[in-house]
């Protein structure tokens, strides 16, 4: 690992040594944030898996019965039938703060409360598959909106493990080495100083001694 | 206050007015991805039905990190694809570096 180009003075070694002990705090605190992401993220994903499962079999379910009444009614039938909705759902959306990463919450809201509403079409024009099929959708739809907050909660949370696992990896294997390495090399060289310092004083104090006892030598 | 929208082919996506969402009807994913630039800003979600979220991959990706809108795909009358699945899956493998909980 490259040592940093830095001046080998005292006062870099200080610097370089608070800057470890901050990249060994971070470092920590980091690991253990991407430890509790992943293990939120795997319960969650998890979840989104099982969920998925079952939304994708009531949707084809739905589906299937909107088949039939697409074979028993018109194209045009079913079109005018569905065309003006009476009922509108709109969406409010919270955000949780799990681990800084902002998660969504959905609280959804229907213009009317009545559940009938959810028909827009007289019942005597129509096919009893096409209720079928509005109905399915209907019954399905809180599980519709649970799978997207999980979903998207789950790409939130992964592309924020990404982000952590990287900045770990960062820390773990260059940054704190890189410093480790910096601050050997500077202690070294400041070692190295001291003793070519005593090497140089004695060698004075030698000659200073020979120049004041010269007979003694 | 967020809006709720399908988009997909006309005959996956009719019976979600109903019940109150915003039917988007597409064929061509270079239809969707116009659409979808267009829209996204008003709706929290976003179901596509997996046919056309095949074809438009790569723009769905770039909401990926954003916190609206979700685009979520489900199965059309075309049927299920695998492709939300494998959705998910990417997250695990984004997470962990490998699909750990393929099956």
């Amino acid at each position: 690992m490259a040592v940093m180009h830095v001046n080998p003075t005292r006062m870099e070694l200080t610097n370089l040594k608070r800057k470890l002990n901050t990249a060994r705090r971070g470092h920590k605190l980091l690991k253990d944030k991407r430890d509790e992401l992943m293990r939120r993220f795997m319960e969650m994903v998890r979840e989104n898996k099982e969920l998925r499962r079952r939304v994708e079999a009531r949707v084809a379910d739905a589906n299937a019965h909107m088949a039939v009444a697409r074979s028993v009614m018109s194209d045009t039938a079913i079109e005018a039938a569905l065309m003006m909705p009476m009922q509108e759902m709109s969406v409010e959306v919270a955000e949780k703060n799990v681990m800084s990463v902002l998660i969504p919450q959905y609280r959804t809201e229907f213009r009317t409360e009545d559940n009938a509403d959810i028909f827009p079409y007289s019942f005597a024009s129509t096919s009893t598959d096409l209720d079928g099929a509005v109905e399915a959708l209907s019954d399905i739809l809180p599980d519709l909106m649970k799978l997207a907050e999980i979903e998207k909660s789950c790409q939130l949370m992964a592309a924020e493990i990404e982000k952590t696992r990287r900045r770990v990896n960062a820390l773990e294997h260059v940054m704190i080495p890189q410093y480790e390495e910096t601050i050997k090399f500077i202690s070294m060289k400041l070692e190295e100083n001291e003793r070519g310092a005593t090497t140089r004083i004695m060698k004075v104090k030698d000659m200073m001694l020979k120049q004041a006892h010269p007979q003694a030598y | 206050m967020y809006k709720i929208g399908v988009m997909g082919d006309k005959d996956s996506v009719y019976g979600f007015s109903s019940v109150g969402l915003t039917v988007m009807p597409v064929d061509e994913p270079s239809e969707g991805i116009r659409l979808l630039k267009s829209v996204a800003d008003d709706f929290a979600v976003i179901f596509i039905t997996e046919k056309l979220a095949s074809g438009m991959d790569a723009e769905i990706q770039k909401y990926r990190e954003r916190t609206v809108p979700a685009i979520i795909p489900i199965p059309g009358v075309a049927g299920n694809t695998g492709v939300g699945m494998k959705n998910v899956s990417r997250s695990v493998e984004q997470a962990v570096g490998s699909d750990i909980l393929a099956d």
